[in-house]
């Protein structure tokens, strides 16, 4: 039986750990038994931008890399990136806190941050991606974007991948040069750790492009994923109408992969890689539901624009995978399910965290609804996305 | 319900708050404009620590008359931030900022002397 304990204790904002930021979520995960579920998390993030002076070491080409090198640490350099206050003006207090945090020992400090929250979390395994570099495909010289691209996947493979098996990646393909992209999944489709691909969302090369078409082959021949990270671009003709940062985030994370998605379906590129695996991560949920809506209703009066297409649009979509941050969640919970139902998440969703980016989602965001079965919880959270990515199905987390 | 010792009042500066564990809750103290508040430090969001967070004025877009916008200020209403999300919640009422209607659970403070209880 617990006693009754009375203790108080400071808030302090001269000091930060993780695994203390994250008390309340391993509490969820020792209350829910996380320890004999498998989660896996699709989509997480490091800040790459803090090993720079080690990534650009990586940059082959001797020019770029004197530049690279040159710029580092100055506001304008050879990088692109955005505007926006990800950080809520100092509201969300870990990214000012990971500067002084001091993480578990391990071969490298990001392999020691990243465990850090994911036992703390109750994630087993889990997929990671760059934050700056998501506005890459942005960048204004794809010579850039694809030299960078290939430095950072040898400097994630080398020094990540390689010394830590609970952590994978979908590696940056720098799809502004078609065949840089090609070479991308040629180098690095067998390394350890790698289980796909990644395109930055925003960007304006179409999916549909006759380039990518051997870089697809490759990707579905390998039995990797090709998955479209979400994110905005601020500077994009329609999105630069807006002036705040909740109204770019919660469009422009919808706005690249509907667009995206649309080409991928109209052009025909399932019917041509039907066992390529495809994930839509970031976007949330409400636009694939909305889009598969809206482009069943057009197909019936003009198939014609898509001779390709032996199914409605939507078949096809509820055959692609979902990352599922960030989850809306509707007041009135019928209609998530009808959501759900659209995509068919039992087999089709797959859990994300996004941390530790602002907007993170816990695991309880799947399992605490109550209208999927546990099969289906254990699915989402981590089953299907041991099938995809070929993972390992027991847990091996340490929850504090 | 039993009292719970927080601090002694003259340890607790405007502006300060402690983190009380009360048998299995957690409960933040603040002490804010010679008021004490006592929260639920779980956030009705995700349940992140609520209390935890940053204390931050309102922040208020100026309209004027003419219905014309001319910028934003803060304004005098004193939240704290849930630092996992940003949730906001008003400090003399515990309301969740973006849905009013949503309320952490509220706690009564008593003081006895120099020193602060919560009852819970």
């Amino acid at each position: 039986m617990d006693m009754p304990r009375n203790e108080t204790r400071p808030v302090r904002f001269d000091e930060f750990s993780t695994p203390k930021h994250l008390e309340h979520a391993s509490e969820q995960a020792r209350q829910r038994n996380y320890q004999d579920f498998l989660i896996i998390d699709v989509d997480s993030h490091h800040y790459e931008n803090e090993n720079y002076a080690e990534v650009f070491q990586y940059i082959e080409n001797p020019v770029i890399r004197r530049d690279a090198v040159e710029s580092a640490g100055r506001s304008t350099g050879l990088l692109n990136t955005q505007v926006g206050t990800q950080n809520l003006a100092g509201r969300i207090t870990r990214q000012k806190g990971r500067r002084i945090e001091k993480p578990r020992a391990a071969k490298h400090r990001d392999i020691g941050m990243t465990l850090d929250w994911m036992d703390a979390i109750g994630v087993d395994y889990a997929c990671l991606f760059p934050t700056p570099m998501l506005f890459l495909g942005a960048h204004p010289v794809p010579e850039i974007e694809a030299a960078m691209a290939q430095a950072y996947n040898r400097w994630l493979c080398d020094n990540v991948l390689a010394h830590e098996p609970r952590i994978v990646s979908m590696l940056y393909l720098p799809f502004n040069d078609p065949e840089a992209s090609y070479r991308t999944v040629q180098e690095f489709g067998d390394r350890k750790g790698v289980v796909g691909f990644m395109v930055t969302s925003p960007r304006y090369k179409p999916v549909h492009d006759n380039a990518f078409i051997k870089t697809y082959a490759l990707i579905e021949e390998m039995g990797k994923t090709i998955s479209f990270h979400a994110a905005y671009n601020w500077d994009d003709r329609a999105l630069s109408m807006t002036n705040r940062f909740i109204s770019v985030h919660a469009l422009g994370f919808m706005f690249f992969n509907m667009i995206h998605m649309t080409n991928w379906v109209v052009n025909g590129l399932p019917e041509r890689f039907p066992k390529l695996k495809v994930m839509w991560i970031e976007s949330g949920l409400t636009w694939a539901a909305s889009l598969a809506q809206r482009l069943d209703h057009s197909f019936m009066m003009r198939t014609s624009d898509c001779p390709q297409l032996k199914r409605k649009p939507s078949e096809y979509m509820q055959e692609m995978f979902y990352s599922t941050q960030p989850m809306e969640m509707p007041a009135d919970l019928s209609i998530l399910e009808a959501t759900f139902k659209m995509i068919k998440a039992d087999t089709q969703l797959v859990w994300s965290s996004d941390y530790p980016h602002w907007d993170f989602d816990l695991p309880s965001t799947i399992y605490d609804l109550p209208f999927l079965s546990d099969q289906a919880k254990r699915n989402i959270l981590g089953g299907t996305a041991a099938k995809v990515f070929n993972l390992p199905t027991k847990p091996v987390k340490k929850i504090p | 319900m039993a009292e719970w010792f927080v601090a002694k009042a003259s340890e607790m500066a405007d502006g300060d708050r402690r983190i009380l564990t009360a048998g299995k809750r957690e409960i933040g103290v603040f002490h804010k404009d010679g008021q004490f508040h006592a929260y639920s430090n779980t956030c009705l969001h995700q349940g992140g620590p609520a209390c935890e967070g940053l204390l931050i004025n309102n922040v208020v877009d100026i309209v004027g008359a003419d219905r014309l916008y001319h910028g934003q200020k803060f304004g005098d209403e004193v939240h704290f931030v849930c630092p996992w999300h940003g949730y906001e919640y008003d400090i003399k009422s515990g309301e969740c900022i973006g849905d009013r209607k949503q309320k952490l659970r509220k706690f009564e403070v008593v003081r006895r002397g120099d020193e602060i209880y919560v009852v819970a």
